[in-house]
């Protein structure tokens, strides 16, 4: 039973991810993507990560992705987006990628061939995550927080002249205001 | 309960939530009328609640038309994803010490995903109907959910600490010395303002504001489909009333009365609350609504967390 849910969901995520690649329409793919990223979510449930499933729905399809459409809303594609889209999907494009892929798929069959995992049906819950992150890996924890926090810094960089520009508007509207009350005042 | 009980109760559950959603929309235009001084509908049945019959009646009956300039499946698609998003949503709530669909122990995380993924319905709307108005609406939508999100998880990270587990039965288990809303006010409040702001209702619908945007994201909207994002938008209502319920105010528990009952009279009183919220605050500016967000929200609710941590910490210590 669980072993044919974890088919079926792999199978939903390859599809989807195929067909998120192959979408000329910017939009489209993106669903596509969205739907791979919570058939993997099944995939993890399945396996006894139920922590992984929640966060790739939450972080993954409800957070990055809602980013990617909101980008696409502000570039205003249109049809000639998806006419230069469909002109870069031609199929001599593919061949190499789709040989390398080939050859992987291969490479896979063959080592699954050697070790056959079954689902251990082992779940682990959030509490055990958390003693694994904050204990021997927390040096990783700390890295990865750090390089969220160069992030951050590096974003406010980048919009700070925007922010700049709002003030200046902010401080002649003022300086207006006090033009009229000064003219209201005889 | 059984698997064939959770089956039953599932679509009773649905059945009960979509119901539940449609007589809302007239209880809260009678309630917003006897606040405001009015009479609301009143005519139809007793109270008028046939008024939501003839609504609904209304609503169907209604030409289901899509526009030629809009994107055809995903214009249909956009408002099946908040109904289907936000019913998910109510598997994990624990309504009784055993009835509820399913206790996980990731609870709290997936009703967390469940609202974050209605956001799609919200953002595809706008992007499909090929509308300034709607675009812009999904737009201001897209940047409200997602920041009001962020605090939304931050603020519930204190109940987590506190009761030691993302299970909701647990939460609510935990709650039987003192009702969270005490010690965790803080997280309640950020949780009360996000919920709002993440059902886009009133004071903070500014993805739909009329005055500005026409209708916003649902400009091009119109009959069963323009309902369907109706009943999101209830439905998300109900959903947060019920999680902060059983996140704040100790879900089932309570003396004399069964534990259902009591369940639904705290939901009941939240939903009220809401709706008085809605005729008593004005709408703030967008730029207002997300400095709000950033400026006070997000460090109240990191502030908690710290107090929260260092209080648990000490405790255990």
């Amino acid at each position: 039973m669980m072993e044919s849910l974890f088919y079926l969901a792999s199978f939903i995520a390859l599809v989807a991810t195929v067909l998120a690649l192959s979408r000329a329409n910017a939009t489209h793919a993106l669903i596509y993507l969205i739907v791979s990223l919570l058939a993997v979510a099944v995939i993890f449930f399945l396996l006894g990560a139920p922590f992984a499933a929640a966060l790739e729905v939450l972080i993954y399809a409800g957070a990055i992705m809602v980013l990617f459409i909101f980008v696409i809303m502000m570039l205003n594609l249109g049809d000639s987006g998806v006419a230069k889209e469909r002109q870069w999907l031609s199929p001599r494009y593919w061949i190499v990628p789709g040989l390398l892929a080939a050859i992987l798929f291969g490479e896979m069959l063959v080592a699954l061939q050697h070790h056959s995992a079954a689902l251990s049906g082992k779940m682990i819950s959030p509490k055990a995550v958390a003693l694994e992150l904050f204990g021997p890996y927390v040096l990783a924890v700390e890295i990865a927080s750090m390089l969220l926090l160069a992030g951050l810094v590096g974003a406010y960089h980048l919009g700070r002249r925007f922010l700049a520009r709002t003030e200046m508007e902010e401080e002649l509207q003022e300086e207006l205001k006090e033009q009229e009350q000064q003219r209201a005042q005889p | 309960m059984s698997d064939l009980n959770t089956i039953i109760f599932g679509l009773v559950l649905i059945g009960g939530a979509v119901g539940g959603a449609a007589v809302l929309t007239w209880f809260e235009r009678r309630l917003l009328g006897i606040w405001q001084d009015r009479l609301g509908p009143n005519r139809l049945g007793p109270f008028g609640i046939l008024q939501v019959l003839a609504d609904m009646l209304k609503l169907l009956s209604k030409d289901d038309w899509v526009p030629p300039f809009a994107d055809k499946v995903v214009f249909v698609f956009a408002p099946t994803a908040i109904v289907v998003a936000m019913l998910l949503g109510f598997a994990v709530v624990p309504f009784s010490p055993d009835l509820m669909i399913i206790d996980i122990n990731i609870g709290l995380l997936f009703f967390l995903g469940m609202t974050s993924l209605a956001v799609y319905s919200v953002l595809l709307g706008g992007l499909a109907s090929n509308n300034k108005y709607a675009l812009l609406g999904g737009l201001r939508s897209a940047a409200q959910m997602v920041s009001y999100e962020v605090f939304m998880g931050l603020s519930l990270m204190g109940v987590v600490m506190l009761s030691g587990s993302f299970s909701l039965r647990d939460i609510v288990e935990a709650q039987s010395d003192m009702w969270f809303f005490i010690p965790q006010f803080l997280g309640l409040y950020v949780f009360l303002i996000a919920g709002i702001a993440e059902s886009h209702r009133l004071p903070f619908d500014l993805p739909e504001a009329e005055h500005e945007l026409t209708a916003g994201f649902h400009t091009e909207y119109g009959g069963m489909k323009f309902a369907m994002f109706m009943l999101g938008e209830y439905l998300g209502l109900m959903l947060i009333s019920c999680m902060i319920v059983t996140l704040f105010f100790g879900g089932w528990l309570g003396p004399w009365l069964p534990p259902v009952v009591w369940f639904f009279l705290k939901v009941f009183i939240v939903i009220c609350f809401f709706i008085l919220l809605r005729c008593a605050i004005p709408r703030p500016r967008y730029d207002q609504l997300m400095s709000l967000g950033w400026k006070y929200m997000l460090p109240l609710a990191l502030l908690n967390l710290l107090v929260t941590g260092a209080i648990a910490l000490s405790m255990e210590g």
